[in-house]
Order: structure tokens, then sequence, then C-alpha cells
């Protein structure tokens, strides 16, 4: 029997479904509609709640199982839905264990993954489930088919539009039984740095220093002035981070975080595909690079040519006067 | 605690750090440089190339170094034996062209297997072409070993490794027996620097090279022959530039300006 179906593998985090299963729950609902099939959806963590959840929201099955505490559980679960459910097509988050599920999943299965997807859709004319994924740093896009299945895709976060419940339909809980692997990697230590101030994923204002800084002081100074007035959060590009001049936790791009705010304001950054990778989902980007020829300036909408020592500042006085009104 | 066998995965590929605008796709669907931007070996790979050679200073041990491809630019591979490790292999072959993460991973896993054991795999978390970040767990599916990734310091400890591993906000400590994968990221910190008399012992060494049949391996499990995912389109979406300058008499006018924009434009 052919597999058909599309299951998403999602997690409830403090008692709601993660916004990462809710944008999962979005593809895969329209996926599940083009390929004319049923959407399934595993939640981790979950428990009634879960499952009323993820029904009114498209799915017409929810697989259930504790939260694992190691990758190799995950797996285990992953293959008990999957043993279940049969499907064509298996989303999964690109982000924390889904990076490593995703992957380890289809080498697991003998069948084909792909990673950091930005796009996952039915192809009108092939019929074909096409991944669309950046490569080359983000300097391409490739678009990716396969005969296997199921075809494993980990999505990129906050590429995909949330699905929003739109009413109760027909829906089953199942729960899977699974036996916890015992980890062979083990944890021993957690060092967290406590972010002070809003979360860069969820700011509604980023301001992003790059290698132009120069050093450290920035960031501390006319960068966080500039945050602070926006009541938005400081982020970094990846050659300050490597440079020590602002911590990892600030790195966004392609292997740092990925931010979609309103408004994006990068200072000192040539814009590189890593980059960019980081932050094109942003509603209106504002560039400020002394060089011209800064390939910031074919991304942005807004751009002012300087030295962001002489533009920083002035901008950031009048911003400040104009809330104030 | 004897000698350490450690492998290292590398790529030779095109240049990442080339200027966004000298990427281009030819006909034949395959992205291309200018001639004068020489390939280099990946970005993650140079940092597990540094991971391995930090667990050899500090507990010894040997290095071979494996890389998949065809036809090889010898100098650019052969840094990875200028900065210190012992020994290249090079799997160079019309047959490995074109491979994706699976028959990467396969081919890799057959290689590493040929040789005389190992204790650790360091690979890069990704490559920086194709950006999948798949053949570390590849590899530790086929060869049957535990994986661990993101790491940011790797140290050999009686047997054991412990590795500093990468989570948002912060690291976490692990312990994995050995032997195992591990992939590494940026925060490990940059390969070192080959010295002169590195460089001239790389250009004495010959590579190994191994074809398909040295290992076992038939041309339709392998390359191109051999993937289970297709590429079907690889494009540049065209970006229409569409910023507005904004000016002013000075730099700090521009500033003013911008913002007095923004405002018009109800951004803020």
């Amino acid at each position: 029997m052919e597999n058909k179906g599309v299951l998403v593998y999602g997690e409830m985090v403090e008692g709601k479904l993660s916004s990462s299963t809710l944008e999962l729950l979005g593809c895969g609902r329209q996926l599940a509609e083009q390929l004319g099939c049923g959407l399934g959806c595993v939640v981790v963590g979950g428990e009634d709640q879960a499952t009323s959840d993820v029904c009114t929201r498209g799915a017409s099955k929810a697989y259930l199982a504790p939260a694992p505490d190691n990758v190799d559980t995950h797996m285990a679960v992953a293959a008990a839905a999957i043993e279940a459910a049969k499907p064509s097509v298996v989303l999964v988050a690109h982000a924390g264990f889904g990076r490593e599920l995703g992957p380890r999943l289809a080498f697991r299965l003998g069948v084909a993954a792909a990673t950091d997807c930005i796009d996952v859709k039915v192809d009108s004319d092939s019929g074909r489930v096409v991944l669309t994924k950046p490569v080359y740093g983000g300097n391409a896009l490739a678009d990716f088919v396969s005969d296997a299945t199921p075809l494993i895709a980990t999505v990129r976060p906050k590429a995909m539009a949330a699905a929003d419940p739109t009413g109760a339909g027909e829906c089953e809980s199942i729960v899977l039984q699974v036996q916890p692997a015992e980890a062979v990697a083990r944890v021993v230590e957690r060092v967290e740095e406590k972010v002070e101030g809003i979360k860069l994923e969820d700011a509604t204002t980023v301001v992003s220093g790059g290698r132009g800084t120069g050093g450290s002081a920035p960031f501390e100074t006319i960068l966080k002035e500039l945050a602070d007035v926006l009541h938005g959060a400081v982020g970094a590009s990846r050659p300050p981070c490597d440079n020590g001049w602002a911590p990892e936790s600030m790195h966004i791009g392609l292997t740092g975080k990925i931010v979609a705010p309103e408004l994006y304001i990068a200072v000192a950054i040539s814009g590189a595909s890593q980059h960019m990778a980081g932050c094109s989902g942003s509603k209106t980007l504002v560039a400020i690079n002394k060089d011209e020829e800064a390939n910031i300036f074919r991304e942005a909408t807004y751009g002012v040519v300087g030295r962001f020592e002489d533009v920083v500042p002035a901008f950031t006085a009048k911003l400040r006067e104009l809330l104030a009104d | 605690m004897s000698d350490l066998r450690l492998v290292v995965c590398c790529k030779q590929v095109l240049d990442p750090e080339a200027p966004p605008t000298a990427f281009k796709i030819d006909s034949s669907m395959r992205m291309t440089l200018p001639p004068d931007m020489k390939p280099v070996i990946g970005q993650y790979d140079e940092f597990a190339l540094e991971a391995a050679l930090r667990v050899r200073e500090s507990v010894g041990g040997t290095i071979t170094v494996i890389s998949l491809g065809n036809g090889f630019v010898r100098d650019v591979i052969k840094k990875s034996l200028a900065v210190g490790s012992d020994e290249l292999v090079l799997l160079e072959d019309a047959a490995f062209e074109n491979s994706d993460s699976w028959t990467t991973a396969v081919a890799l896993s057959r290689a590493i297997q040929k040789l005389d054991g190992f204790d650790v795999v360091f690979c890069g978390r990704q490559s920086s072409d194709w950006d999948a970040g798949q053949v570390g767990f590849g590899l530790a599916e086929l060869l049957g070993v535990p994986v661990v990734t993101l790491a940011r310091k790797v140290e050999a400890i009686d047997g054991t490794l412990r590795i500093e591993q990468v989570i948002p906000d912060g690291y976490q400590v692990v312990e994995v027996p050995m032997p195992a994968v591990v992939t590494v990221t940026s925060e490990l910190g940059n390969l070192r620097y080959p010295v002169l008399k590195g460089i001239m012992a790389a250009a004495k060494k010959q590579p190994t090279i191994w074809k398909p049949e040295d290992l076992g391996l038939d041309p339709a499990e392998i390359g191109s022959s051999g993937r289970k995912l297709g590429l079907s389109k690889l494009y540049q979406p065209v970006k229409e530039a569409r910023c507005e300058m904004i000016d002013g008499e000075s730099p700090a006018e521009a500033g003013a300006n911008l913002a007095i924009k923004l405002r018009e434009a109800k951004v803020i």
C-alpha cells in the first residue's frame, strides 16, 4: 500500500503548541489539500489539549507522546508515528532537535531529507512535492524532489505562516507506545546566558551591527541607544560574533538566529547572503553603510550611505524627538 | 589512553566568501565563480580540522583527512595536510560527482571503515555549497556510532569525549564514549595558519586515491546515480532594486532625514 498523507512532528511547550508547530501545521494543511490527503500531527509533550489544538487547525489525527529528553527517543516516537500514519511527507521544524531528527530519520529509513526548507509545495505540472531551500550560503535557491517515501523536510522557522484555528473537525487521538531510548551522549551541564530585555526572535524592531562596527563598544552604546528608542533588540552578523565583539546569542544569519521583525536596521553590515538568510523576512529593512556598493543596498527598502558613527546618533536623536509627540 | 585515530571529512567547494554578485548558474545548472576565484576547503570543515588538531595536541594521535569529489585542486585540498594532518585520502572519481547527502555519506562511511579503525570522525556542521548539514548524521547512522553536533569545544578524556555543544543563548556539556561522530561549528575558533614547515611537508606528501571499486561500491549506489534527493532546479531569484536612498547635506542630516522618512512611511 502506497504511503499517503502529511505528518507534522510538533511539540507542546508550556501548555501550548510551539510557534514552529503552528507554522508546520499551516504548511502541512495546505500541502494536504494540494495532495488530496489527510494531515496528521505528532505532539510530544502534549496531552488532551494538544488533540483539539491540532484538530482545529486541520489535522484529523493527533499522535501523542511524552516529551523526549534526547534525540534517540524522538527518533523512536517519529518512527512509531510514521509506522502508524504511513505518510508520504513528514515535516519537522529546522530548529533544536529537529535539525538532527530530520536527517537521522532519513538515513534510518533509507529515504531523502531536505533541510532548512523555506517552501514545501506541490508542483502543478508534475504533481510532485517540491522542497525549496537556500544553498550556496543563500546565494541561490534549490528545488528538490524525491521518489523515496516518506519525503522528510525540516522547515525554517518563520518561513511559513502559522495555521489559524478554523473550527473543530473530525479528530482521532492516538497515544504512541514508545520505549524511551537511553541517551548515549549525556548532557552533564548547561550554561545559559540570561539575555536581558526582549528576545531577538520576538522583537518587533532589531538593530544589527556588522564587521564595520569595528569593536564591541558600538553594540553597547550607539546601537543599544537606537534599539532602546525603538523598544527593540540588538543583533549582529557573524564577523562581530567571531571576533568576540558581540556574544553568539546575538548572531543573526544562516547558522544563527532567524528573525522577521517589522523593522530591521542593518548598521555597517555588508549584506552577505549568509546574513540575509537570517533577516530577509523582515517587513522593512533599513541599511546604513559607508560603502555605497555594499550588497545590503540591494536588499534594503531604505538606505543611507555614510559612516555609522555619523549617521546613527543623529538618526536616534531625531527618532527620539518624533516619537515623543 | 592510546593514541587516538582521528578522521576529518573535508570538501573542496566554491569560495563562500566570494561577493554575492560573482555567483552565477551556468547552462548545465551548475553554480560557478569566475576562474580567478580559487576553490577552498569548506568553512566548517576548517573548524573540524582545528578541532582534530587540538585533540591531537592534547592527547596524541593521528589525523586522516578524507575528501570526496572529482577534479581536486591539489594545493587547495592539501591545505589540510599543511596545517598538520598526517594523511590525506581522496575519493576522486567521476562516479562520485553530483552526490547528495546520502551518496556522500555512503562513500565516506566505506572509506572510514577501510581505515584501521577510528575513534572520532570530525565533520563541519554543514557544507559551504549545499548547506544540507546531513552527512555527519548519515555517517553516525551508517557507522552505528553516536553523534554530537554543533561542537564549540572538544576534549578527549579517558576514552570519553567531553564536548561543549552550542544551544540557543549558551552551551551545554555533553559526554559521549568513543567512537563517535562530532560536527563542529564556528564558535570553536579559526583554523590555524599553516607554517612553512607544514606547507613544505604537505607538498611532498602524496594523497592516497581510492576509487569506487577500492571501496566495494557500485557506481549505481554513489554520485548522481545513487542520489535519493533529486535537484530539479537551481536558481537565483531576481531582486528588484527597490532601495530608496536617503540623502542629506551631511551624514548626520541624512540620519535625521531617515527618521523623518520612516515616520512619513508609518514604519515607526
